[in-house]
């Protein structure tokens, strides 16, 4: 088990090698550093030597791969791929356009972003699998028919609707919970309420969807048939039988997700004004800060791949039939 | 199979074929007699190109059982054949708005050659032509006849007052006040739905002749037949929602052109408009996005799954890579990095329609790149199954290269794969769509799309009294579209999925 781990660990090792280069090209190459400053500057009539200052402000003002005037081990270091790109690896982000150190920045904005996201997925979740239960529980009648259709249109609704209709109804007519905003520690309950609320409500059609699916295919298999044949009530069979079984795909699934809790959602943080990780990502998009974007796709990947590896090592935890090759 | 046989298989798409062949020439002949300069988007080659491709497809399809009998499934869903009305419906809109072309200008010197206005138009715009040019000067509520806001109004007298104004083209043709409308607007719909009912029931008539006719009944028992529901196909639920479609049709003419339906937005334009012109954007994500990345999915899922061994380490590589960079981050590096680049080359676009159009299409792409690893691993499983299988084997033993295989025997095996996946896809990104441009990561703020709408709208919520009818026409534009599509990939998945079919 521990030898498989190391080795899952392994084969990410590449693959974040892979992210790093593809946003160095992006974001060095494609577009070099003197385009940035022009970008920043103003388009039109922007001095040379104007470029050059906003160059050494940010720390672009060096050679993209190779440094020959530098003595030894720097001609390599002392490039904007190794002090920009190759430091992402131990976290070392920089410091954004406005000076702020992003590595402490994000640590600060982690926290909000997971306030949101975690009851988020829980509460989600557990509202999910009871939906998709009673869809399979009462499944060919009209609840189940009428369940899906339900789900359908939910699932046709863009998001923004339902935050900008969540808002409108629960903050501006209702006057339940304020509009946006957010607090520290027990105060933040108020404003997390309706986020959540309306992150729920957003995800419920698809996923539903999803596990009645998965439920149904477990409904129909050979044990199912077994456990009715001994004369265990339906809902016995449905807890204790198609519910245990259908969890393995729903939480294998899910699992890839929890380490991207900590990203947040970019929509709901904006619109919420949650001083989170998606408020933030949103922020340095409209300002074009390209540091803050780059470091936040490097960390999104780094949490995707941590989300792959946990995958693998759940599936081998819930379901012994996977054998560890 | 000899040409002849090819000919009598494929006789409905031939026909199809052909009608579009003459609709095409026809517009281009109106075009040169009217004197009108053909514009070509590159979106609209490739939208041009996506329909040449489906027509292909469809007399692929026409002649192999395996893609046939589902389709032929597909249309026995009255959900599905509902949807499809729905859908075909608004590609209708998304087509008439895909031919640009530039009006001459109205003063001609006589010697020089012709010469074009600036504005370049659409076929779409010549026919909702009262609409697009009715321009309020600021917001107005929908069917009204006076603004939303109060102004300083000087009367005839020379006395001012604090009033809301008169529209000048909102409810233009009741009396100075206004007065009326209510009674006006009810009258309009009354003969709108009679109009409806009227065309609807010609077309009505015509189809149960036509039903009538190939099965061999008397009318009436055809009709009973259509109306009980006991028909082959579910005609009672097609005509239903041809019937919406008309309805829809009827009441814009109506009304459209003597009220403004959603009212009017920030700069006084007509919100109905601007929603009917947002629906090829939201065509043009929904569709070019899967056509870009088609190919290399299937290429490589294929490749992947087929040779395994290093190539397929690679691919996987390369798709675990690319998926594990969060999609929404990619894409907005990828349209930064695309503004720098357009600010730096300004010149190289001769209109900002031009312009906008290729950030459009880059926008595809890149949605493209982030949204092809799923297909491509799909692929790549299916293909691991089939290599195994005996055919393949044979063909491999009898020295068939593999270009061939790959071609005859695992691409056709894969194709419902991939058609499910367009289908899937379509709603999705036309929701995504909305997103981005929320974001600001969208399309260019200056196109019509439902996520401008909802962007510039979300500053209207703050407003008091709220502006909420740009928002509910964007929602309610794309909810209808996004709910067809839904139903119609819900119906085709069930129709494609063996395992499902099994199952009931």
């Amino acid at each position: 088990m521990i030898a498989y781990i190391i080795r899952r660990i392994l084969y990410a090792i590449p693959i974040l090698i892979g992210v790093n280069l593809i946003t160095f090209a992006l974001f060095f190459i494609v577009n070099s550093p003197d385009d940035m400053a022009r970008m920043h500057l103003g388009m039109k009539r922007v001095t040379d030597e104007a470029i050059v200052k906003w160059k050494q402000d940010h720390g672009y003002d060096r050679p993209l791969v190779y440094n020959g005037d530098q003595p030894g081990l720097s001609k390599v270091t002392d490039t904007i791929f190794f002090q920009n790109s190759v430091r992402l690896f131990v976290f070392d982000f920089g410091v954004a356009d406005n000076g702020r150190d992003i590595g402490f920045d994000i640590s600060q904005r982690m926290w909000p972003s997971l306030a949101i996201a975690l009851p988020t997925f829980l509460t989600g979740l557990l509202v999910y699998i009871t939906f998709a239960l009673l869809m399979a529980f009462f499944r060919a009648t009209y609840i189940d028919v009428w369940g899906v259709i339900l789900c359908v249109m939910l699932m046709s609704v863009s998001g923004l609707f339902y935050i900008i209709g969540g808002q409108y109804l629960i903050s501006k007519m209702l006057h339940l919970v304020p509009i946006s905003g957010y607090d520290d520690g027990v105060h933040a309950f108020k404003f997390l309420v309706l986020p959540v609320l309306i992150g729920i409500v957003g995800g419920v059609g698809g996923s539903s969807r999803w596990y009645r699916t998965i439920f149904l295919e477990e409904i129909g298999k050979d044990f199912v048939r077994t456990a009715r044949a001994k004369g265990l009530r339906e809902t016995t069979v449905l807890f204790r039988h198609v519910l245990k079984n259908g969890m393995i795909p729903i939480l294998t699934g899910v699992v890839v997700a929890i380490p991207l809790l900590f990203i947040g959602s970019l929509i709901t943080e904006s619109f919420f004004g949650i001083p989170g990780l998606g408020s933030y990502t949103i922020d340095a998009i409209g300002s074009q800060d390209f540091a803050i974007v780059r470091s936040m796709v490097f960390l999104g990947s780094v949490l995707y791949i941590i989300g792959l590896i946990l995958t693998d090592i759940s599936y081998t935890l819930v379901d012994p039939r996977i054998r560890l090759q | 199979m000899t040409v002849n046989g090819f000919l009598s298989h494929n006789r409905t798409v031939l026909y199809t074929a052909m009608a579009l062949l003459a609709v095409a020439l026809c517009l281009l002949l109106i075009m040169l007699v009217a004197g009108l300069k053909p514009v070509y988007l590159w979106t609209d080659l490739l939208i041009y190109l996506l329909l040449v491709i489906a027509m292909l497809f469809a007399a692929y399809a026409s002649q192999h059982e395996h893609l046939r009998s589902p389709w032929l499934r597909v249309r026995h869903s009255r959900l599905g054949m509902m949807s499809v009305v729905i859908l075909l419906a608004y590609v209708a809109i998304g087509l008439l708005d895909s031919v640009h072309f530039r009006p001459p200008a109205a003063h001609q010197e006589r010697s020089t050659a012709t010469t074009y206005t600036g504005e370049v138009l659409t076929i779409l715009d010549v026919l909702l032509q009262p609409i697009s040019s009715r321009v309020e000067r600021t917001y107005s509520a929908p069917f009204a006849t006076h603004a939303y806001t109060k102004e300083t109004i000087e009367r005839p007298d020379g006395t001012q007052v604090r009033d809301f104004p008169r529209l000048e083209f909102g409810g233009a043709h009741l009396g100075t006040q206004g007065e009326g409308a209510a009674r006006d607007i009810a009258v309009n719909v009354v003969i709108a739905v009679l109009a409806a009912l009227v065309i609807w029931a010609v077309h009505a008539y015509v189809i149960v002749l036509v039903l009538a006719g190939k099965h061999k009944t008397m009318v009436r028992d055809q009709v009973r037949a259509v109306a009980g529901g006991r028909t082959e196909l579910p005609w009672r639920e097609i005509m239903l929602t041809v019937f919406l479609v008309i309805l829809a049709v009827t009441l814009t003419v109506q009304l459209g052109a003597k009220y403004h339906i959603f009212g009017t937005d920030k700069v006084g334009q007509d919100v109905y408009f601007q929603a009917l012109k947002s629906i090829r954007t939201g065509l043009v994500i929904g569709t070019l996005t899967t056509l870009i990345m088609l190919p290399f999915a299937v290429l490589f899922g294929i490749m992947a799954g087929y040779f395994r061994g290093w190539i397929d380490d690679v691919i996987q590589y390369v798709y675990t890579t690319l998926n594990s960079i969060p999609g929404i981050l990619l894409i907005a590096a990828a349209v930064l990095l695309l503004q720098v680049y357009m600010e730096r080359n300004a010149d190289a676009f001769n209109t900002t329609l031009e312009r906008n159009d290729l950030k459009l299409l880059f926008l595809c792409m890149i949605l493209g790149i982030t949204s092809w690893t799923g297909l491509c691993r799909m692929l790549r499983g299916e293909s691991l199954k089939l290599r195994e299988m005996d055919y393949i084997t044979a063909a491999t033993a009898m020295g068939v290269r593999h270009m061939v295989i790959i071609t005859r025997h695992i691409l056709p095996n894969v194709m419902h794969i991939v058609l499910i996946a367009i289908v899937l896809d379509f709603s999705g990104l036309v929701l995504a769509e909305a997103v981005l441009s929320y974001v600001g990561i969208g399309v260019d703020p200056a196109m019509n799309s439902w996520g401008n709408m909802i962007n510039q709208a979300r500053f209207e919520m703050a407003r008091d009294p709220m502006v909420w009818w740009s928002l509910l026409a964007a929602f309610i534009f794309m909810f209808i579209l996004v709910l067809a599509a839904n139903l119609f990939s819900d119906a085709v998945r069930d129709a494609f999925d063996p395992r499902l079919r099994a199952r009931s």
